[in-house]
């Protein structure tokens, strides 16, 4: 299991590991386009626009995550060395969260200058960022196990997760700290269940 | 010792039935064929073997079991020493045994249809598991392939491990046979 985890380590890291970031950013700058440069409202409005620019962001992954694997027979060898379809969603849902939360933490920081936050804005935003990021990782990786193998997985797979994604959203944009830990939690803990449940169900 | 039991087994896949009551008890040292025309099941048994489909009736018993395919399952951006010792024990011995001693710093997706099935069956060979269930493994393998596979289904038989192959094509070596109709 720990192989496993390293290895998604590295395909997770290598090639276009910064492109969700890049996005991220991308979205983040749109806003003041949207909004106009006023920068009491940028800054009222930074939060809630980085964690829409964190969700969106979270979802180019999902194509990557389980479909190569299914395709080429990886979760197939996997079941035959003893491994559960369960742990195997639990280490990709750690590896995935290793390779996509640090870098959104650091993208976070020039995407709040970009949206004229003020230091403890930005660090309250990173801390609940910190809390939520476990349970999108987690999020992620079920909707691509539900989603493998399914034309037009990746336009299915936003359809999703954005709504199961909302009680995140909600608990993070308004720093409601406990309550967003508990539904981040409650998404860890659950996903790999959901995500095992539907790579079995691939093999038809 | 029985490595892999089926007792009365039914498999039905897209609401066709494939067959019914198979019986099939593989001890160590024995090598089973299933032969039988195309779309008959052939794949369909190994992959029940493996562990992969669900019996629609009956009852299964294996022991540790090692496939090889059609599906690669092997990092194509590693060099293949490295691609294939993330399965487990060290691939080296089976490298050398199926001749990709030259191949291994060499990254998976260079390698041409014949090399990587003797990269799969360099995973089962490495894997140490007592039953290979193999399908088709003689598919794109040129005849030096074909001999050293059978020099290490030799092997393995000797040293008390089974082997249960689908393919359609006579296998080299001394096999039971098992006909599935179509």
């Amino acid at each position: 299991m720990r192989a496993l985890v390293v290895r998604e380590v590295r395909r997770g890291s290598s090639g276009l590991a910064w492109l969700p970031m890049a996005f991220f950013l991308l979205v983040v700058a749109l806003m003041p386009f949207a909004v106009g440069p006023d920068a009491r409202l940028l800054s009222r409005v930074g939060p809630g626009a980085l964690w829409i620019a964190a969700l969106t962001a979270a979802l180019l992954p999902v194509e990557r995550l389980i479909e190569p694997d299914r395709v080429d027979g990886v979760l197939d060898q996997l079941a035959l060395h003893g491994l559960a379809e369960e742990s195997i969603a639990a280490a990709k849902i750690f590896a995935h969260w290793l390779t996509f939360a640090p870098l959104l933490l650091i993208a976070a920081v020039p995407g709040a200058a970009l949206l004229a936050m003020d230091g403890p804005a930005l660090a309250k935003t990173e801390l609940a960022l910190a809390i939520g990021t476990p349970g999108l990782a987690a999020l992620a990786v079920a909707i691509a196990a539900v989603t493998t193998g399914l034309p037009r997985a990746g336009s299915l797979a936003g359809l999703l997760l954005l709504p199961l994604a909302i009680p995140l959203l909600i608990f993070g944009a308004a720093n409601a700290l406990l309550l967003e830990a508990a539904v981040s939690l409650l998404l860890t803990a659950g996903a790999p269940f959901m995500a095992g449940a539907a790579i079995r169900a691939t093999r038809t | 010792m029985t490595l892999l039991r089926f007792e009365q087994v039914a498999l039905r896949r897209g609401g066709r039935l494939l067959f019914e009551g198979l019986d099939l008890a593989l001890a160590a040292g024995e090598a089973l064929q299933v032969a039988g025309p195309n779309g008959s099941g052939k794949s369909s048994l190994i992959r029940l073997a493996a562990g992969l489909l669900k019996a629609e009736r009956g009852q299964i018993e294996r022991s540790l079991a090692a496939l090889a395919d059609d599906s690669l399952a092997l990092d194509r951006e590693l060099p293949l020493q490295r691609a294939l010792s993330f399965w487990g024990s060290s691939p080296d011995g089976a490298i050398e045994a199926l001749g990709l001693a030259e191949l291994a710093p060499v990254p998976v997706r260079l390698l041409s249809s014949g090399q990587l099935k003797r990269a799969t069956l360099a995973r089962v060979a490495a894997s140490g598991a007592p039953l290979w269930l193999l399908d088709e493994p003689l598919n794109a393998l040129d005849s030096d392939g074909a001999e050293r596979l059978a020099g290490l289904i030799e092997r393995h038989l000797a040293t008390g491990g089974a082997v249960l192959s689908a393919s359609h094509q006579p296998l080299p070596g001394e096999w039971r046979r098992l006909e599935l109709s179509s």
